[in-house]
C-alpha cells in the first residue's frame, strides 16, 4: 500500500468516528474564515497606512528635541508653560459650552421633531441637515459677515433700536461658540431624535393613565428614557469640539486659541513639528481618556453603533 | 359579584370619525358595575377606539361616556382613575418591577411603607411574589403581563380597561391567563372592559359580550346568547366556523330542499330566511331519526382528524359543502363513515338557528 492510500485509508476511519463528512465541514468552516480575512484585509492595510502610520509619526516626532536627539522638552515645556495650561483651559472650556447650549437647543428642537408626524418631520430634519452640505468653511465665514461691527444683526439690532452700540459678537468667545453651536447641533440631534422616536407612545399613554400630569410623564418617563441618546450626541459634539480648528480661528480673532490653532502656530509660525505633535498626542490621549471615561458610566455601544 | 368600588360605565351616541370613516357610529352600550364585558370584533372594527375613549386618548366628536353619575368625556386621561393593561404591556424599561407598580402609588404621593406594601400585595395578587428587584428586560412576556396586570390594579381603580392583553403570549399560556384573569376579576370586582378579537378567548372570559364591527354595536349578550341566538349574518360568522344555507320561506313555513325545516324561533322580517350550521351541532344520524331533528341528505367529500376531533365534509343536495365536527370517541358515528358515502345529517330542533339576510 502507497502512503497516499494509507492516508486516505487514515482518513477514512477518521471520518468514520466522527460522522460521515465532519472533517469536510471542517475545512470548509476553515475556508469560509479564511476568505472573510481576505475580504476585510483591503480595508484594514488603508486605514494602517491613512490612520496608523502617521500617528505613529507624530508620536516619535514628539520625542524628538530641537537637537534632534531624544528628549522630553516637548512635553516638560507643556507642564511648565502657563500659556499651554491655557489653552487647554479654553479648549475644554468652548467644548463645555458649545456641548451645553447644544443641549438647550437641540433637546426641544429633538422633541419638537420627534412629536412630528413623519412626513412633517423629513421635512424639517432636512432642514436640520441642509447646513451639512455646505462647506464647513463658507458657513464659518458667512456667520463672520452676519455678526461683525456692520454686519447684519448690528445693523438691524441698532435700526429696530434693540441696543445702542454694535455689539461685539465676532472675533471673540462670543462668534466662536455661535459658530460652532451651528456646526455642532446636527450631531447632537441626530442621536437624540433617533433615540426618542424609539420610545414608545404607550409609555406616555401608561404614564399618564396611572395618574401623571403631561410634565409627571416627561421628567419621569420621556426624559429619562431619552437620556442615553443625549449623552450620545453630547459626547460626540463634545470630542469633536475639542479638535477643533476653523471656526475658533476664524470667528475667535486670534483671542481664542484652542489646542488645534497652537498646533497650527507650532507648525507654521515656528516650525516646531516636535511641540505640535506633542500637543495632538496630549489631546489624543486625553480624548480617549474621556471616551474611556464615558464608556464606565454609559452604555457606548449606543455611541459608537454597536447595535442595542 | 359586584364591590363597592366598582363603577357602572355608560356610553350614548359616541361617534368618532377619521375623515371618511366612521371609526365609531353612534355606539350606545351600558355596562353594568363590577361586570366584565368584552368588546369583540375583527381589526379596524372600532373596538380599541372605543376603548382608547374610555381611556381617554381619543376624544369622541360627540356623545358622552359617563363612569357612574359622572360625565368624563372632556377629563383628561390622568384623572380618570382607570386602570389599563396594554397591549404592549407598556412597561418602563429605566424602572425595576416595584417601581412600575409603584408609579402610580408614587404619583398619588401615598408614603414609602405603605408603597412598599401595597407594591408587594398586588405582586402577590398576580403571583410574583419576590420579583420587585427584577428588571423588565429579565422577564418572560407571561411575566411581564402580570406585572401590567399589577400596574393596572395597584391603586384599586374602580375601572380596569384591557387592550388585548393576552395577544403576545402562546396558545397554552393564554389559555391559563384567560381562567386567571376571570378569576382575578371576580375577585376585585371592578368593572372590566375587555378588548380582543379573539372569540373563543370573549366566550370564556366575559359576563356580557358587546360584538362591534364598522363601529358599530352588531350585538350586546351573554356568551352563550352570542353563540347560540346570533342577531345577524356578522354575528353568525364572527363567532364559530358557520355555513349559511339559504332555506324557502312560504306562509311562515321554513322548507330546504323540499322538506319542513323544525326551528325553535323564527326571527320577524321580510328578508331571506338563512340557516346558520355550526360544526358541533350537526351529526351523523341513521335514516330513523328523532322527532325533532332536522335532516339533510349529503355526501361526504372529505375527511380529517385532528386528535381530539374529526372534521367532516360532506355536500348538500344545494351543492353548499357544510362541516361536521364530532369527537373521536371510539364507535362515535362519524368514525365509520368513507368518503363518497351518503349520509344523513341530523340537527336539533333547538340548535337550528334562523337569521334574517340583509
Amino acid at each position: 500500500m502507497s502512503d497516499a492510500a494509507a492516508r486516505i485509508a487514515a482518513t477514512d476511519a477518521a471520518t468514520m468516528l466522527h460522522g460521515a463528512n465532519a472533517a469536510e465541514l471542517r475545512a470548509s468552516e476553515r475556508g469560509e474564515r479564511r476568505s472573510l480575512l481576505g475580504l476585510t484585509s483591503p480595508a484594514v492595510l488603508l486605514v494602517l497606512v491613512i490612520m496608523v502610520l502617521p500617528v505613529g509619526w507624530l508620536f516619535y516626532l514628539s520625542f524628538i528635541g530641537s537637537d534632534g536627539t531624544f528628549s522630553m522638552e516637548n512635553y516638560t515645556r507643556m507642564l511648565e508653560s502657563k500659556a499651554y495650561g491655557r489653552i487647554f483651559w479654553t479648549t475644554f472650556k468652548v467644548s463645555f459650552l458649545t456641548t451645553g447650549i447644544c443641549i438647550v437647543i437641540g433637546y426641544p428642537l429633538a422633541y419638537f421633531l420627534a412629536q412630528l408626524p413623519s412626513r412633517a418631520a423629513n421635512i424639517c430634519m432636512l432642514a436640520v441637515l441642509l447646513p451639512f452640505w455646505t462647506s464647513l468653511l463658507v458657513r464659518t465665514y458667512a456667520w463672520l459677515v452676519l455678526l461683525q461691527r456692520r454686519g447684519l444683526i448690528n445693523e438691524w439690532g441698532m435700526g429696530l433700536g434693540l441696543w445702542g452700540e454694535p455689539l461685539p459678537l465676532v472675533h471673540n468667545l462670543n462668534g466662536t461658540l455661535i459658530g460652532m453651536v451651528h456646526i455642532m447641533l446636527p450631531f447632537l440631534i441626530l442621536p437624540l431624535y433617533s433615540s426618542m422616536k424609539q420610545i414608545s407612545p404607550d409609555y406616555l399613554k401608561a404614564a399618564s393613565n396611572l395618574g401623571a400630569t403631561p410634565a409627571q410623564s416627561f421628567w419621569q418617563v420621556f426624559f429619562p428614557l431619552s437620556l442615553p441618546g443625549l449623552f450620545a450626541g453630547s459626547l460626540i459634539v463634545f470630542v469633536l469640539c475639542l479638535g477643533f480648528f476653523v471656526t475658533p480661528a476664524v470667528l475667535g480673532g486670534g483671542k481664542v486659541i484652542m489646542v488645534s490653532n497652537q498646533i497650527t502656530n507650532n507648525i507654521e509660525l515656528f516650525f516646531n513639528w516636535g511641540a505640535a505633535s506633542a500637543l495632538g498626542v496630549v489631546l489624543l490621549v486625553l480624548t480617549l481618556a474621556i471616551l474611556w471615561g464615558a464608556s464606565k458610566v454609559l452604555p457606548l455601544d449606543n455611541i459608537i453603533g454597536g447595535g442595542h | 359579584m359586584s364591590q363597592t368600588g366598582a363603577l357602572p360605565i355608560s356610553i350614548s351616541g359616541v361617534t368618532k370619525t377619521y375623515g371618511q370613516v366612521h371609526a365609531l357610529d353612534n355606539v350606545d352600550l351600558e355596562i353594568k358595575s363590577g361586570e366584565f364585558m368584552t368588546l369583540l370584533g375583527p381589526s379596524g372594527s372600532g373596538k380599541t377606539t372605543l376603548l382608547m375613549a374610555l381611556a381617554g386618548f381619543t376624544r369622541p366628536d360627540h356623545g358622552s361616556i359617563r363612569f357612574g353619575d359622572e360625565e368624563i368625556i372632556l377629563k383628561p386621561p390622568h384623572l380618570r382613575d382607570v386602570g389599563m393593561v396594554f397591549q404592549s404591556y407598556a412597561l418602563f424599561p429605566h424602572m425595576d418591577v416595584a417601581s412600575n407598580v409603584g408609579f402610580p402609588l408614587k404619583l398619588r404621593k401615598v408614603g414609602r411603607a405603605e408603597i412598599d406594601e401595597r407594591v408587594r400585595k398586588a405582586l402577590g395578587t398576580v403571583q410574583l411574589d419576590g420579583y420587585g428587584e427584577r428588571r423588565i428586560s429579565q422577564l418572560s412576556g407571561g411575566q411581564k403581563q402580570r406585572v401590567a396586570l399589577a400596574r393596572a390594579i395597584v391603586f384599586n381603580p374602580r375601572i380596569l380597561l384591557m387592550d388585548e392583553p393576552l395577544s403576545a403570549l402562546d396558545k397554552k399560556l393564554r389559555e391559563h391567563m384567560q381562567i386567571e384573569l376571570r378569576h382575578l376579576h371576580e375577585k376585585l370586582g371592578m368593572t372590566t372592559v375587555y378588548v380582543t378579537h379573539d372569540q373563543r378567548e370573549a366566550l370564556t372570559m366575559s359576563d356580557r359580550i358587546a360584538v362591534i364591527n364598522h363601529g358599530k354595536l352588531m350585538q350586546l349578550d351573554t356568551p352563550r346568547t352570542i353563540y347560540d341566538q346570533p342577531a345577524n349574518r356578522f354575528v353568525a360568522d364572527f363567532l364559530g366556523e358557520s355555513t349559511f344555507l339559504q332555506l324557502e320561506e312560504k306562509a311562515g313555513k321554513l322548507s330546504f330542499d323540499g322538506k319542513p325545516v323544525k326551528v325553535r324561533a323564527l326571527p320577524g322580517g321580510s328578508n331571506a330566511p338563512i340557516l346558520v350550521l355550526r360544526p358541533e351541532r350537526l351529526v351523523v344520524t341513521g335514516e330513523a331519526a328523532a322527532r325533532d331533528m332536522n335532516q339533510f341528505k349529503a355526501e361526504v367529500t372529505d375527511l380529517v382528524y385532528q386528535g381530539d376531533s374529526s372534521l367532516m365534509y360532506a355536500r348538500l343536495a344545494d351543492g353548499t359543502e357544510v362541516a361536521v365536527r364530532a369527537g373521536t370517541r371510539t364507535g362515535a358515528a362519524i368514525e365509520n363513515v368513507a368518503v363518497g358515502d351518503a349520509i344523513s345529517l341530523g340537527l336539533h330542533r333547538d340548535d337550528t338557528v334562523v337569521i334574517r339576510d340583509e
